[in-house]
C-alpha cells in the first residue's frame, strides 16, 4: 500500500476510534491484522531496511506471545540466523524463534549461527515496540517509562493502542503522557475538531519537538482559522516554557562549571592566597586525588564487589590523605626553603609538577585510566523535557558546597584556622605571641593540597583521569584566586561562580573557543583596573 | 686552566670516537636496515600514538622472525617527539641524518605531518603516515595508509542520510579547533549542500584542544535536534576530549536512536577509557574494526595481544586493535615488499616500486597501493558501538575504493593532478 494512503487510513481509523471509544471504550479497535510471526521473521532476516522496520512494528501488534520474546532478543542482540532459520539462544540451547522448539546445532558447523545485525533505526523501533507491550504492565513505573519512550515520534500504527491505553490508565500522569503522544498523530487529522482537541492536549507540554510539530498549523497551510488561532496560543505557551527551561539550564551549567572551578581552586586559595606560595604543582594534587579514586575503584572491584557502587565514599578520605601527605613532603623538602622568594618557588614547584606527572606515568601508565560513575552518579534528574540535570553534576555542586562549608568552618572556627589567619596577616607578630609558624605553614599547605585531592576525586567523575589532567586546571585555578582577591575564600567562591556562569552564557552565544578568549581578556582587563581582585584584604600586613 | 696537551688529547679522543662511530655504523649498515619510528610517547597524543609504536615494533619483530628484508634484519630506531609539533621536525631530521634510517613510520595529527614534510622533502627520505586525514595534500615523499575524506567522512554521511541509517536531515558538525576538523567540515558542508541540505540545517561548532565541559554543546545539540527534522552529529573531536563528550552525552539521555553521533577519530583504543553502555548505537567510520571476522584479522589480533602480554604493556589484558594500527601494519609490510621488488632501500627506487603493491590486510580485503596517488584503495566500514566497547559493522562497501586526496567538494581541486609533483 502507498505509505501516505496507509497513513491517512490509519489516522481516519484512529480518530474514529477515539471518538467512538469515548462512548463505548470496549469496542474493538480496527487494527489491521498483523503479519504472522513467520512472515515477520523472514523480513527481519532480509536486507530491506523498510521491511525489517515494518516487521518489528508487526511483531509489536501481534497477539502471538513469542513475538515479544523475539523483540526482547533483538534488543539484547540475541537473535541469530542459521541455515535461513531464526534462532534464539536460551541458556546453552538453540531454540527456534518461530516454534520454540530446540534446534540441534552441531558444534563444528561450517557456518555457525550468525548474529542478526540490529542498527540504530531498527533498535529505535524495537525499543518502542517493547514499550507498547509494557503499557500493559501491572507496575506503574514500567508503564510510565514506556509512555515516556513512546512520547517522541510514536509510530503511527501504535496510536490507536496508545489512545486506548490512556483511557484504561489509572495513573493520571502516565495517562497524560500517553494522550499527548497519541495527540501528536492526530494533528494531521482531516477533521478540524479533532485537530483542535489534539492541540488542547498538547498545549500543556514542555517538549521542544512538539513546538516543531505545531508550528506548521500556525501558517496559512492550515485551512481552519480556529485551529490556527489555537495553534498560535499553544505555540506561545510551549515556547515560553521552553525559554525558561533554557535559561535555567544555562544557569545550571554555569553553576556546575563554577563548582568545579571552586573545587579546583579552593586549595590554591589557601596555599597561594593565604601563604603566598605560587604552587605550580597544585594541579598535580588534583591528579593525585583522582588517582586515589581510581585506586579505590580497583580495590573495591577486587575485594568487595558487592560494595562497588560506594567506592567513592572510601575515595574521599584516601584522596584527601594522599594529596595532603604529598603536600607535607613537598613543603618540608622544597617549599619551606623558598618562602618569600616567589620566582624560585614558581620554578621549583613547576619542576615538582613535572616529577609528579612522570611518577604517575611510571605508576599507572601514560594512558588515561577509566573511572566509572557509580549508578547513583549516572543518568539525570528530568525536571522538564528541556531541563535535564545530570546527577553527577548535581552531586558535585552539593559536594563543593560541603567542602566549602568545612573549609570555612576550619578557617573561622578552629584554633588551627585562627593560627593560619594570624600567620597570614602578620608572621613576625604571630611568632612573637607563640604561634609555631613553621608548623602552621606545613599544616596549611597540607590542608590546601588535601582539598585539591578532594577536588580531584570529584573531577574523576566528569573528566579524564590521566597523568596530565592537573595541567588543564592550573590556569583556571590561578584565574579564580587572582580574580577573587588574594587571601579571601569568599572572593574565590564569587570568582568561581562568576567565571563559570559567564563562560557558559558566552559559550551559548559565541562558541567555546571565543568564549574562552573573552573570559581571559575580561580577567586581564579586570586585574589591570583592580589589581587586588574582587575583595581586597584589609588590615595591617607585615609586608605592606 | 686547560693545558694545550689536554686540549689535544680531547681532540684526538673526539676524532677517535668519531671514527669508531663511523666504523660501527658502516658495520651495522651491512647486516641491518634501520627503520625510524616517530610517534609521541608522552604528551596529549600519547594516548593514541603509543599503540602505533607498539604495532610498528611488533610488525618489525615479526618480519625479522620470518627472515627480515632481503636477508637483512630490520633495526627499529624509536624516538619520542612528545606531542610537540616542532620537535617532530627535529626528531625526523635526527632519524634521517644521524641515525641513517631508510624509512620512517610515524605521525598522527595533521599538524605534526605538516611539520615534518619539509624535512622529508629536503633530505629526500620516506614517510609512511598511518592515520585518516583531511586530504588536500599529495607529496612524493609520503605514503598515506590511512583514509582520505572520500574513504571515511563522505560515506559515513551518506549512510546516515540513507533510509537504513535513519534518514538524517539536519546536521551538527562538531570538532576540535584545528586543521583536520576544519577542512573535513568544509568538505562535508559542500557535500551536504550538493545534496540539497540548507544552511540553516547545518550547525558547526568547535572546541579547543583538551576541552572537557560539553554541557553547553550537548544542550545546543538537543535544542537543534528538537526543531523538527531528524538530526545527526558528525564528530571530529580529537584526543581525550572524547571521554567527557561521550560521558555527558550518556548522562544527558541523548540516545543513538534519537540523535546518532558518527565519529571519525574514535575507535576501540579511545573507548577503553569510557563506560560504553550508554553509548550503544553511536557510530564510527573506519576502514577496519577489530570485530571484523576473517583469518587474517584473527591472526593480527592474536599477534598484538601476545605482543602486549609479552612486553607487559599497561593494561595489556584489555589490549585492542584499531584502524591506524592496521594501517601501520599494512604500511610496513608494503614497504618491505617494495624494497624487495626494488632490491634497494634507495628512496626513489622504493617509491617507484610502491606503485601497485598489494597486501592481504586484516580488514579482509586485498589492499592495493594506487599506481599514482600514494594512497591505498580501502574498504569503508561503519560500525555501531556495542556494550563491550567493540563495534558492530552495520554497513560496508563491497570492496576497496580509490582515495581522492583532492576532494571534488573543494573549489579549484578539479584542476589538481592526482599524483605528486616529481622534481
Amino acid at each position: 500500500m502507498q505509505p501516505l494512503l496507509m497513513r491517512f487510513l490509519l489516522l481516519l481509523g484512529l480518530s474514529l476510534c477515539l471518538l467512538t471509544a469515548r462512548a463505548e471504550p470496549l469496542r474493538a479497535t480496527p487494527v489491521p491484522p498483523p503479519a504472522p510471526l513467520a512472515a515477520a521473521l523472514a523480513s527481519l532476516l532480509g536486507d530491506d531496511p523498510d521491511a525489517r522496520s515494518q516487521a518489528v512494528l508487526d511483531l509489536a501488534l501481534s497477539p502471538d506471545v513469542r513475538a515479544r520474546t523475539v523483540l526482547q532478543a533483538l534488543r539484547e542482540d540475541g537473535l541469530f540466523v542459521f541455515n535461513t532459520q531464526a534462532l534464539l539462544l536460551t541458556g546453552e540451547q538453540w531454540v527456534s524463534a518461530q516454534s520454540g522448539q530446540v534446534v540441534p546445532v552441531p558444534a563444528d558447523a561450517a557456518a555457525p549461527p550468525e548474529q542478526v545485525t540490529v542498527n540504530n533505526r531498527l533498535r529505535g523501533d524495537v525499543v518502542k515496540a517493547l514499550a507498547l507491550g509494557d503499557l500493559r504492565s501491572p507496575d506503574v513505573a514500567v508503564r510510565r517509562a514506556a509512555a515516556t519512550e513512546l512520547s517522541s515520534e510514536p509510530p503511527i500504527p501504535f496510536a490507536a493502542r496508545m489512545a486506548l491505553a490512556a483511557q484504561a490508565e489509572s495513573d493520571a500522569e502516565t495517562a497524560q503522557i500517553l494522550r499527548r503522544a497519541a495527540a501528536q498523530a492526530l494533528l494531521a487529522s482531516p477533521d478540524a475538531g479533532v485537530r483542535l482537541q489534539a492541540l488542547a492536549t498538547l498545549a500543556g507540554s514542555g517538549e521542544p519537538s512538539i513546538a516543531a510539530l505545531i508550528r506548521p498549523l500556525t501558517t496559512s497551510a492550515e485551512p481552519d482559522a480556529a485551529v490556527r488561532e489555537a495553534a498560535r496560543h499553544a505555540l506561545t505557551d510551549i515556547q515560553q516554557r521552553l525559554f525558561w527551561g533554557d535559561l535555567l539550564d544555562r544557569l545550571f551549567t554555569g553553576l556546575s562549571l563554577g563548582s568545579i572551578l571552586l573545587l579546583a581552586a579552593l586549595g590554591l586559595a589557601i596555599t597561594y592566597g593565604v601563604m603566598g606560595v605560587i604552587n605550580m604543582a597544585h594541579g598535580e594534587f588534583l591528579m593525585i586525588g583522582a588517582y586515589g579514586a581510581y585506586a579505590m575503584q580497583g580495590l573495591f572491584q577486587q575485594h568487595a564487589p558487592g560494595l562497588q557502587a560506594w567506592y567513592l565514599a572510601a575515595a574521599l578520605p584516601v584522596g584527601f590523605l594522599a594529596a595532603a601527605l604529598t603536600g607535607v613532603v613537598l613543603e618540608r623538602l622544597v617549599v619551606r626553603h623558598l618562602y618569600g622568594r616567589p620566582l624560585e618557588t614558581l620554578l621549583a614547584t613547576w619542576g615538582l609538577s613535572l616529577i609528579l606527572i612522570q611518577a604517575a606515568r611510571a605508576l599507572f601508565g601514560p594512558q588515561n585510566v577509566s573511572v566509572a560513575n557509580p549508578f547513583w552518579m549516572s543518568g539525570s534528574l528530568i525536571l522538564t523535557p528541556s531541563l535535564v540535570l545530570p546527577w553527577n553534576r548535581l552531586l558535585i555542586i552539593a559536594f563543593a558546597v560541603a567542602v566549602l562549608a568545612l573549609t570555612w568552618g576550619l578557617m573561622q572556627r578552629t584554633r588551627l584556622g585562627l593560627y593560619v589567619r594570624a600567620v597570614t596577616q602578620n608572621r613576625p607578630m604571630a611568632a612573637c605571641v607563640g604561634v609555631a609558624t613553621q608548623r602552621i605553614d606545613t599544616l596549611a599547605f597540607a590542608l590546601g593540597a588535601g582539598i585539591a585531592g578532594l577536588g580531584g576525586v570529584a573531577l574523576s567523575q566528569i573528566s579524564n583521569v590521566g597523568p596530565e589532567m592537573g595541567q588543564g586546571y592550573i590556569v583556571d585555578s590561578f584565574m579564580v584566586v587572582v580574580l577573587g582577591g588574594v587571601g579571601q575564600l569568599a572572593g574565590a567562591v564569587l570568582a568561581a561562580l562568576g567565571l563559570g556562569v559567564a563562560t557558559k552564557l558566552l559559550e551559548g552565544w559565541t562558541g567555546a573557543v571565543i568564549a574562552k578568549i573573552l573570559v581571559l581578556v575580561f580577567v586581564i582587563v579586570f586585574i589591570q583596573k583592580r589589581p587586588q581582585g574582587l575583595f581586597a584584604q584589609r588590615g595591617r600586613h607585615a609586608d605592606a | 686552566m686547560q693545558t694545550r696537551r689536554s686540549v689535544l688529547f680531547q681532540l684526538s679522543t673526539l676524532a677517535a670516537s668519531l671514527a669508531l662511530g663511523l666504523v660501527t655504523t658502516v658495520a651495522h649498515a651491512e647486516d641491518t636496515i634501520k627503520v625510524g619510528i616517530l610517534h609521541s610517547l608522552s604528551g596529549t597524543m600519547a594516548i593514541s600514538e603509543t599503540a602505533l609504536k607498539e604495532t610498528a615494533l611488533m610488525t618489525i619483530d615479526d618480519i625479522n622472525k620470518h627472515g627480515g628484508v632481503m636477508g637483512k634484519k630490520l633495526e627499529p630506531v624509536v624516538v619520542d617527539p612528545a606531542s610537540d609539533w616542532p620537535l617532530f621536525a627535529t626528531k625526523a631530521r635526527e632519524l634521517i641524518s644521524q641515525k641513517k634510517v631508510a624509512v620512517v613510520f610515524g605521525c598522527w595529527t595533521s599538524v605534526s605531518r605538516k611539520s615534518v614534510l619539509p624535512v622529508f622533502k629536503e633530505l629526500n627520505s620516506l614517510l609512511f603516515y598511518p592515520v585518516q586525514y583531511e586530504g588536500e595534500e599529495l607529496e612524493k615523499n609520503v605514503f598515506y595508509t590511512g583514509a582520505a575524506p572520500n574513504q571515511q567522512a563522505i560515506p559515513a554521511v551518506e549512510y546516515l542520510m540513507s533510509k537504513e541509517g535513519g534518514s538524517a536531515k539536519r546536521w551538527v558538525l562538531l570538532g576540535t579547533d584545528y586543521v583536520y576538523p576544519r577542512t573535513t567540515n568544509k568538505i562535508l558542508r559542500a557535500f551536504l549542500k550538493s545534496k540539497g541540505v540548507a544552511d540553516e540545517d547545518i550547525m558547526e561548532e568547535y572546541t579547543p584542544f583538551g576541552h572537557s565541559d560539553y554541557q553547553t554543546i550537548i544542550a545546543k545539540i538537543k535544542k537543534f535536534s528538537a526543531e523538527g527534522k531528524k538530526t545527526a552529529v558528525v564528530s571530529t573531536i580529537n584526543g581525550d576530549s572524547n571521554v567527557p563528550f561521550y560521558k555527558e552525552l550518556g548522562n544527558a539521555g541523548l540516545k543513538a536512536t534519537d540523535v546518532p553521533v558518527v565519529a571519525f577519530s574514535v575507535g576501540e583504543e579511545e573507548l577503553r577509557g569510557v563506560d560504553t553502555k550508554p553509548l550503544v548505537g553511536q557510530l564510527a567510520a573506519w576502514n577496519y574494526f577489530e570485530s571484523v571476522k576473517n583469518p587474517t584479522n584473527a591472526a593480527f589480533i592474536k599477534m598484538y595481544k601476545t605482543w602486549a602480554k609479552d612486553h607487559k604493556l599497561p593494561n595489556f589484558e584489555t589490549a585492542v586493535t584499531n584502524d591506524p594500527m592496521e594501517a601501520t601494519y599494512i604500511g610496513i609490510h608494503m614497504w618491505k615488499q617494495a624494497v624487495e621488488k626494488a632490491k634497494s632501500t634507495d628512496t626513489d627506487k622504493v617509491i617507484a616500486a610502491m606503485a601497485g603493491q598489494s597486501f592481504l590486510a586484516p580488514s579482509g580485503f586485498k589492499i592495493e597501493m594506487d599506481a599514482k596517488n600514494h594512497h591505498l584503495h580501502k574498504p569503508v566500514m561503519i560500525g555501531e558501538v556495542k556494550a563491550d566497547g567493540q563495534f558492530n559493522v552495520v554497513w560496508k562497501t563491497k570492496g576497496p575504493i580509490k582515495a581522492q586526496p583532492w576532494s571534488p567538494y573543494i573549489a579549484g581541486n578539479d584542476k589538481k593532478k592526482d599524483e605528486p609533483d616529481t622534481k
